[in-house]
């Protein structure tokens, strides 16, 4: 079987002005809605207390939240957790409570216990407690291990390759995991720490994708003599053209597959790979590629270190 | 024509083998077991009581399925749960306090593996149900609490040799500050405390007439005594988590100044929390030499003021004064005396020691005995409510002689070997909590909550590997299915390495591997997408392979190298979450770089390396 039986010859280049546009729009509209809506952090980031129930049959969840407020707990979200016998009570204290009530573990049985007395049927599958200085700690963690990632991999990239492909796949890797949090975003799905993990894993995906098409520029660059800049970059987007779908298609089958069959908990990690592996592999082409050709990169900032200058030493 | 070198097939024969053997553990399944060992000992179980134990066994009709000795203690393995909760119940009753009786389970590994070193894999508490603690310690009060321990003692020392100060104080968390009126009583003092308290930083200050020394704990000093305020909480811990009965609870130092504890199988987070939480310490009494301990034993009388206790079953007679309180103790290590016999040397803070220091010199030749002294609650149920009651335990734990005058450190000796004192000085250290405790992280997963997320992992590894070999084979045909072998011996290979390392798989973890699997066909996709250009180029059979690989292997090396730079910072991020995910993928792309390359080059040079072959089944029409 194959997809393409000839080399393709497709111009990705000549649409490099739209993807742009493309690009910065679905940017902006990322850092606007993280901006308005933020994110919706889940427990491992905020601290709070979670219950996970299972009532013998289906649940009503208004029912479940008028018999909270009853109770006392007026900030209780309840929300269905993968099946509708299954149900997720998350009591997320807010800021002028946070020390009065979190900080004492005595006050988050009495919490639990109290949910409990006000659902009689529901049967506890599982509890989570964080305490308020671990989440805050996650936060800044996240932050850092993000920053530390670009970094660490920018260094390495200019180290191989060029510094131009180290700048423009650097706006790549974080085109890509502002978008996927601007989604996550957007429709108030709960990042925590394991989607924290898939948007780093994200990073690496599309960085391997990326170099992929960089290690093939840097070799038609030093075939090509006469070739221009734009008209390489094509080149080697096509001829890698059958890999990348072959390795696209494959992974998010399998990310397909752990969404689908995972479970609940793995649903955001899941989901955020999903984005991340359609996201990185068109920004592998259109944000490195079309940016490393918009910082000028040209022939001699590929070939190979010069020989000459070894020769003129006496 | 492509060959490869007979020392690569011997390597990946050997690799395979190896990987299958290290593999091989986690398909047979565990077995629920009651383990039994000494407590706080290091004794090994005897065999009067294990034939106790299976005489008691037998005398209930409870048959055991293996008996399996390990380290120093003993397991019994039992067809099912029930059987196994009844089983511990009558040991425990048959064994009595001294033993340790815990519910555990047992691998049923047969004994040719295990003696290979081979053991399955751990599973994580979101895989079986289970509660998982983190507990932040407050170790900067023990730093506190220490240097205001050699604050006293420098005072007191600086009155002993006679050096007059104005003032001594401390300053921040891990200062202290000298004060004098004369240069001369400061440059004294300095001599004395530089060569005395070298494990601080000494420096002279004067300013307007008033001399000070300003002494800093050092670094390695301060970091020495937060690493042994962790230990000492975790080994208090431990103890503590053992009495649960969970023997394969785990207790593991995170950060600086965290330990979380892990209790698989545990479904009551209550009694759990007040076991980790209780308090228990140690207690120097003075031994009571004017009575003969036997004859009190034998239904003498005793006096009021002395209570009688029982030492490796002999009984001793000790005063019931307090001499010294375990919570003065800030560090007990073993080691060797002058005369070549192991002691324990401990360290107290300044605090207490004064009554000890005026006893002990009375008492110079007489024998002193330190007592583990515990308070145990027990949930009961009264009148159909849950209470909880709390029982006082007290056990002497050694009886040694007093050679001197003991001040704010001191040697236990009259030991009877390395083994004892390291133990007292474990228990020492362990009996009470060195520093407040507060559970800042709880999670709780129901048993049924882990069963489901197994069955839920697994079937996505299935369905995933399944598609993928499914699609390799079709679009690559014979090379796809190459590639399918290496793809297989790749998850064979994670699961073997994840079984040598001990490490814990968790749910995030499978999500990892199911996630290799998609990335690590990767490498063959490069190859084989190269080996198809180089034909469509009308390159030969053997000029296509050779190439494919040979030009495929740099960008492979980039890509994954990448990869692994963001899978190590998630690693350091050090959540276990996130950790289990980033140790599965380091894994699986360093053993897809050798199975991927090495492994099917192998295969494909053997199958399509002749000479003679024009033609490879790579999928092209």
């Amino acid at each position: 079987m194959e997809f393409f039986k000839h080399n393709t010859n497709i111009d990705f280049m000549a649409q490099r002005k739209w993807a742009a546009i493309f690009s910065v729009v679905l940017f902006i509209v990322s850092m606007a809605t993280l901006a308005v809506n933020g994110l919706n952090w889940g427990l491992d980031f905020t601290g709070g207390t979670q219950v996970q129930l299972n009532f013998p049959g289906a649940a009503d969840l208004n029912l479940i939240r008028s018999n909270l407020e009853q109770a006392g707990f007026k900030d209780a979200v309840v929300t269905s957790y993968g099946t509708s016998r299954d149900v997720l009570v998350t009591l997320v204290p807010s800021k002028t409570q946070a020390k009065a009530t979190v900080l004492s573990n005595d006050a988050k049985d009495v919490l639990v216990s109290q949910v409990l007395q006000s659902l009689p049927n529901a049967k506890v599958v599982a509890i989570n407690y964080i305490g308020p200085q671990v989440g805050n700690e996650m936060v800044t963690k996240g932050w850092l291990a993000i920053a530390v990632a670009l970094l660490g991999t920018m260094i390495y990239i200019a180290a191989r390759f060029e510094k131009r492909f180290a700048v423009a796949s650097t706006v790549a890797l974080i085109h890509d995991p502002v978008i996927i949090l601007g989604i996550f975003s957007l429709f108030h799905l709960e990042f925590n720490l394991i989607t924290l993990a898939a948007v780093l894993t994200v990073i690496g995906y599309s960085l391997n994708d990326t170099i992929v098409i960089f290690d093939r520029v840097r070799e038609d660059f030093r075939k090509l003599r006469k070739a221009t800049a734009i008209e390489v970059m094509n080149q080697a987007i096509n001829q890698t053209l059958s890999r990348t779908i072959m390795t696209s298609a494959l992974t998010l089958t399998v990310v397909l597959a752990l969404f689908f069959l995972g479970g609940s908990l793995l649903h955001g990690f899941s989901l955020a790979l999903i984005i991340g592996i359609i996201v990185g592999t068109y920004s592998s082409i259109y944000v490195a590629g079309a940016l490393s050709i918009a910082l000028g990169l040209s022939r001699q900032h590929l070939l190979p270190p010069n020989k000459e200058a070894l020769d003129d030493r006496p | 024509m492509n060959r490869s070198p007979i020392w690569k097939y011997l390597l990946i024969i050997v690799v395979i083998i190896a990987g299958f053997i290290y593999a091989l553990p986690n398909l047979y399944g565990e077995l629920p077991a009651v383990q039994i060992a000494v407590a706080n000992s290091s004794v090994t179980v005897d065999q009067q009581a294990i034939d106790q134990v299976k005489q008691a066994l037998q005398a209930a009709h409870i048959s055991y399925l293996k008996e399996q000795h390990e380290d120093r203690t003993v397991l019994f393995t039992f067809a099912s749960p029930d059987v196994q909760l009844q089983a511990k119940e009558i040991i425990q009753n048959v064994l009595g306090e001294q033993y340790l009786v815990a519910l555990n389970l047992a691998p049923t590994t047969p004994a040719w593996l295990k003696s290979l070193g081979a053991a399955p894999m751990k599973l994580g508490l979101d895989l079986r149900g289970g509660v998982h603690f983190l507990l932040q310690v407050d170790v900067a009060s023990v730093l506190q609490q220490r240097v205001e321990g050699d604050l006293h003692n420098i005072a007191q020392a600086l009155r002993d040799e006679r050096i007059r100060y104005a003032g001594v104080f401390r300053h921040g968390a891990d200062g202290i500050t000298l004060q004098f009126r004369t240069p001369d009583a400061l440059g004294e003092a300095y001599n004395f405390v530089a060569s005395r308290y070298s494990e601080f930083v000494w420096t002279k200050q004067s300013t307007a007439g008033v001399f000070s020394l300003q002494g800093v704990l050092m670094p390695a000093a301060m970091h020495q005594a937060r690493q042994e305020t962790l230990e000492q909480a975790m080994n208090t811990l431990r103890n503590r988590v053992n009495e649960l009965g969970i023997s394969e609870a785990i207790v593991q130092q995170q950060g600086d100044s965290r330990v979380s504890v892990d209790l698989p199988g545990v479904q009551d987070t209550a009694q759990a929390k007040s076991l980790i939480g209780k308090t228990a310490t140690l207690e120097f009494h003075m031994t009571d030499v004017e009575h003969d301990p036997a004859l009190v034993a034998a239904g003498g009388l005793t006096s009021a003021d002395t209570h009688m206790y029982d030492w490796h079953g002999q009984p001793v007679l000790l005063k019931n004064q307090v001499v010294l309180r375990g919570s003065s103790i800030i560090s007990a290590r073993s080691g060797f005396g002058e005369d070549g016999r192991a002691n324990v040397d401990v360290r107290l803070s300044g605090i207490g020691d004064s009554l000890f220091t005026k006893t002990t010199a009375e008492s110079i030749g007489k024998p002193m005995a330190v007592v583990y002294v515990e308070v145990k609650s027990t949930p009961k149920l009264v009148d159909g409510k849950q209470e909880i009651s709390y029982q006082t335990d007290r056990r002497v734990i050694s009886v040694a002689t007093i050679q001197s005058a003991l001040g704010n450190g001191f040697q236990i000796t009259g030991l009877s070997s390395p083994d004892e004192a390291r133990n007292l000085a474990l228990l020492l250290r362990a009996g009470a909590l060195p520093a407040p405790v507060t559970i800042i992280e709880e999670r709780q997963v129901g048993p049924s909550l882990g069963k489901q997320n197994i069955h839920m992992g697994i079937l996505s590894v299935e369905v995933g590997m399944a598609l993928v070999v499914i699609f390799m084979a079709l679009y690559y045909c014979v090379m796809g299915f190459i590639a399918d072998l290496a793809l297989l011996l790749n998850l064979v290979l994670i699961v073997a390495v994840l079984s040598l390392l001990g490490a814990t798989l968790t749910l995030p973890g499978i999500a990892g591997l199911v996630l290799t699997m998609g990335m690590a066909v990767d490498a063959n996709v490069l190859i084989f997408e190269r080996i198809r250009e180089e034909l469509r180029r009308g390159l030969s059979a053997q000029s296509s392979i050779h190439a494919g690989y040979e030009r495929a292997f740099v960008t492979i090396l980039d890509a994954n190298i990448t990869t692994l730079i963001v899978m190590m910072i998630l690693f350091s991020m050090g959540s276990g979450v996130v950790k289990g995910l980033a140790i599965t993928v380091t894994i699986g792309l360093i053993t897809s770089m050798f199975t991927a390359i090495t492994g099917t080059r192998a295969l494909v040079n053997l199958l399509y390396g002749r000479r003679t072959v024009k033609r490879i089944s790579i999928g092209m029409a």
